[in-house]
């Protein structure tokens, strides 16, 4: 048995020059081929991105005119016309969606951050609940307000729409909120504490102003994720008539992904033409709130220092 | 976006029992718990609601729904099958792509890129996911599944014998279209938390593999890998769970098949897809019933996959607002 | 400046300025020598620097990240189975030097050497040389213990399974953690996480790490600072041990742990007006601490200062 306490000699010759010594060369072989193959994935995805954009661009701009956002579809059906009352449609739905969710969803995110502390039950279950609303997938929304609303009143409603937009909002909303109060400084409650101001006021006058831009940054993020929901608003507001409306509660409401989703359902090219141009409509009002919102939380994060 | 990993201490981990506030701080904590009670309640509606709408179908058929294949409304007859496997097969086929890719991507991006690059090109993946998917299965209509059709012919001769590559012929509506949208759909997912989840390894560890004369693939492989695995299971298991629910963009390539067969190049239906199909055009309640069986199978999946997701996560926070 | 060596294998260093309230230093047995090592320093003579082989040659390197120059025109031979320690007050570039001195502080953004490292001849940061290679002849220990979330056994194991080296494994382990001197500690538990061993168990893991893929130099950069005096003794011990194998330079901020381990030592120090780092004086330990040639060097080392 060999002594296990000596020393051995380096295996290799330590005057050599710097250049690869034993299995090395291989091994960086192996090395460049998983960057290379690293960086190739990067590069697909980038450029699937830009394959989706252009092929929605490329088809979609022939369609695109001043007339084409401002005027509704063709009352029947049939050529021309233009996607306005969508537009106006998702606006409504998602809007009101948004104040649905919004109270909601920061109340949740109070609670968590101000009330419960990281162990309490409640907390804990709250906390769980919004989670598992996050991960529901978007049809079983749409069913289960389908059955709360759509069924017992016998009608689509563009009221049902917001309602299910709001339920898929409301765990984004909530999460980035709880981000943003968690990095609120715990020093600012302290020392409002420390001055005798209730929680209340703290809260009001304090957190929430600090949180805000934080906020209104998961607030447009949710929108934007909102706004591009089909399956969902297809189940509860399918069956709108193609007239800018506002009235929600018992009708439905045009909106623009379920008319993308209809006008590629007809087979003249026209309808296909006109699904392109709403489709640039769509994806263009989302990647410029998806950017936005971006670019306002990155400017957020340079403030607070992150 | 980051991960959040350590939350910052609360009031209320100072100071437990000190709620005999004013009038205003009353309110506003009756406020909060009653904000988190609605949220809570609604949860419990939806799942509710599904089991209830599903309740006609489930004491007619049975379990048996989940094994029959024929779906005809008009004869009552409904089989849950042929959505269960092409659920199955879309999402096994988008994990087994998306989860390399978006390692890459995720290495690429913390390892490799560039400050520039990672800037525009992190951004840019995560914007990906925003995409709505109306407009994926519009493109997957208009363009990929032209695509397919062009290429499968090729695949069959070279690979038919596998038997998964289909008859030499197809409209391009199959699985295999569905199941490449659905990929491109998960991996913003899995490949932003991934990034975020190897940024946050701890500079220390890699100099120490470094230190030993390692190449970056084995410091990836023996620290990178190793230290981020339960994150990254966790990050896989949520993009499972976007690819078990995704209705309109499979609806849109998948061909609306009823049978079940071996080839991925045939048309076939996930259970979100039909439910969003064909609640549209409902002839009798125990067809809308059936569809909300549909519902629950496809409800309990994905809070199965979400609870997994949680449990495996453990320290780390994957559940973030916005991919 | 004369380089004038001591025989660290057999006297003590007897050296003004040593904290009488420490531990005594251990005495550690002579060690056996290997006959494939070069004899240690047998001539008791004065003037080594002919027999002594030189391993970095260090001439005229400064440091800079990306316009600011952290060290300044360092020249200082350093030699074969010798401990040399690099002190100073903090932020002098004791840390900067070291990692310069095997690539470690390539990835830092901006990062730029100018003179020459020459190690047995070859110049570090010339283009052909491969980086890994450098880091596989010249291991380095870091300040915080940075073990991998791996078992004891598969920590020392992984780098030498990469680089291929042939042999038995478990010989491999045991040997090295012998050399650590940890091996009594672990044997039982070599299967066990390595994360759950003490701070001054896993420093020493660490090192034997380094050691198992049998480097020819060991840099050890503050290994004690993080660890409590009982730790910090051992881990010293080792190295009177280890430099009968490795060259070994290690920096530390603790002006008595030089005085106990180093063979030579150099003094850096920062330029209060233009805020670089430079080397001050290198020497013999006993030269440095008991008569300084530099004025700032003797203000340093009697405590007037940092």
């Amino acid at each position: 048995m060999s002594d296990l306490s000596a020393f051995n000699p380096p295996p290799f010759d330590p005057t050599a020059p710097l250049t690869p010594s034993g299995n090395l060369r291989r091994r960086q072989f192996v090395s460049r081929m998983v960057v290379g193959g690293a960086t190739t994935a990067a590069a697909a995805a980038v450029a699937v991105l830009g394959v989706v954009t252009y092929t929605v661009i490329h088809h979609g701009a022939g369609a695109l005119s001043v007339g084409f956002l401002i005027h509704d579809p063709p009352q029947y059906g049939g050529p021309g016309g233009g996607i306005a009352s969508a537009i106006v449609g998702s606006a409504i739905i998602v809007g009101l969606g948004a104040i649905i969710a919004v109270p909601l969803g920061v109340l949740c995110a109070l609670y968590l951050v101000e009330f419960a502390g990281p162990r309490s039950r409640p907390g804990q279950v709250l906390q769980l609940a919004i989670d598992m609303m996050q991960g529901l997938p978007t049809i079983v929304v749409g069913l289960f307000i389908l059955g709360l609303v759509v069924l017992p009143e016998h009608a689509d409603s563009g009221f049902a729409a917001s309602l299910t937009l709001a339920l898929i909002m409301l765990p984004l909303i909530a999460r980035t909120t709880q981000e943003v109060l968690r990095t609120v400084p715990q020093g600012l409650r302290d020392a409002s504490d420390a001055l005798g101001v209730d929680r209340w006021r703290a809260v009001l006058t304090v957190i929430l102003p600090s949180a805000a831009s934080g906020i209104l940054t998961g607030t447009i993020l949710a929108i934007a994720r909102a706004a591009g929901e089909t399956a969902p608003v297809l189940v509860v507001d399918g069956t709108f008539a193609n007239k800018t409306t506002i009235d929600m509660f018992g009708h439905a409401v045009p909106n623009l992904p379920v008319l993308v989703w209809e006008l590629i359902e007809q087979p003249t090219s026209s309808g296909l033409q006109r699904a392109w141009g709403a489709a640039l409509v769509l994806l263009t009002l989302i990647l410029i709130a998806n950017i936005g919102a971006r670019v306002l939380l990155a400017r957020n994060r340079k403030r607070m220092g992150m | 976006m980051s991960i959040q990993t350590t939350p910052v201490q609360t009031a209320t981990d100072r100071r437990r029992v000190q709620f005999e506030g004013s009038l205003g701080d009353r309110i506003m904590r009756a406020l909060c718990i009653g904000g988190s009670l609605i949220v809570g309640l609604a949860l419990i509606d939806v799942v509710y609601q599904i089991v209830s709408g599903a309740r006609p179908a489930i004491s007619k058929l049975g379990l048996g729904f989940l094994v029959h294949t024929a779906w005809a409304p008009n004869l009552k007859h409904f089989g849950a099958l042929p959505m269960l496997y092409g659920t199955g097969v879309v999402s096994a086929m988008a994990l087994i792509i998306a989860v390399p890719v978006s390692l890459a991507i995720a290495i690429y991006l913390s390892m490799f890129a560039p400050k520039v690059v990672r800037a525009v090109v992190g951004p840019l993946v995560e914007l990906l996911a925003a995409i709505p998917s109306v407009i994926v299965g519009f493109f997957g209509i208009i363009v990929l599944a032209p695509l397919i059709q062009k290429i499968e012919p090729g695949l069959h001769s070279a690979l038919g014998f596998t038997g998964i590559f289909g008859s030499g012929q197809t409209t391009g509506l199959s699985i295999f279209t569905a199941g490449l949208l659905v990929t491109v759909m998960v991996i913003p997912i899995i490949a932003s938390l991934s990034r975020d989840l190897f940024l946050s390894v701890p500079r220390e560890l890699k100099d120490g593999a470094e230190a030993l004369g390692a190449t970056q693939w084995e410091v990836i492989r023996g620290v990178v890998f190793p230290t981020t695995f339960s994150g990254v299971s966790a990050a896989v298991m949520l993009g499972l769970g976007r690819a078990l629910g995704e209705a309109i963009a499979v609806a849109s390539v998948i061909g609306g098949g009823e049978t079940i067969s071996k080839s991925l190049f045939q048309p076939g239906n996930t259970l979100a897809a039909r439910i969003t199909i064909e609640i549209q055009y409902i002839e009798n309640n125990l067809q809308r019933s059936a569809l909300f069986y549909l519902a629950v199978i496809l409800l309990a999946m994905s809070l199965t996959v979400n609870l997994l997701a949680r449990a495996v996560a453990r320290r780390y926070d994957v559940h973030r607002a916005v991919v | 400046m004369t380089p004038e060596f001591l025989d660290p294998a057999t006297e003590p260093l007897k050296l003004a300025g040593t904290d009488p309230d420490l531990p005594p230093r251990v005495r550690l047995s002579p060690i056996q020598e290997q006959p494939t090592v070069a004899p240690m320093a047998r001539q008791a003579g004065l003037d080594h620097s002919a027999t002594r082989q030189v391993v970095f040659d260090i001439r005229d390197m400064s440091v800079f990240y990306g316009e600011k120059k952290a060290l300044d025109h360092v020249t200082m031979p350093i030699y074969r189975n010798v401990v040399t320690a690099v002190i100073g007050p903090s932020g002098c570039g004791k840390s900067t030097f070291i990692r310069s001195l095997n690539r470690m502080n390539d990835s830092i953004v901006g990062f730029r050497v100018g003179g020459q490292v020459l190690y047995h001849g070859h110049d570090v940061y010339a283009r052909a040389t491969n980086r890994v290679e450098v880091r596989r002849r010249i291991g380095m220990v870091f300040q915080k213990p940075n073990p991998f979330p791996k078992s004891i056994y598969d920590n020392i194991a992984w780098a030498p399974r990469n680089l291929g080296m042939k042999g038995n494994m478990d010989e491999r382990v045991e040997r090295a953690l012998r050399n650590a001197a940890i091996w009594d500690e672990v044997k039982d538990r070599l299967k066990t996480s390595a994360l759950a061993l003490s701070g001054g168990q896993q420093q020493r893991l660490c090192i034997a790490r380094s050691i198992a893929v049998e480097p020819d130099v060991l840099l050890l950069d503050e290994p004690a600072s993080a660890l409590d005096p009982i730790a910090t003794a051992s881990i010293e011990e080792l190295l009177h041990r280890l430099k009968s194998r490795y060259t070994i330079v290690i920096v530390t901020h603790n002006m008595q742990q030089a005085a106990r381990v180093a063979d030579r030592t150099a003094f850096f120090s920062l330029d209060p007006i233009d805020r670089v780092g430079t080397l001050v004086e290198y020497a013999s330990t006993d030269t440095i601490f008991s008569h300084p040639a530099d004025t700032r060097t003797r203000d340093y080392v009697t405590g007037r200062f940092g």
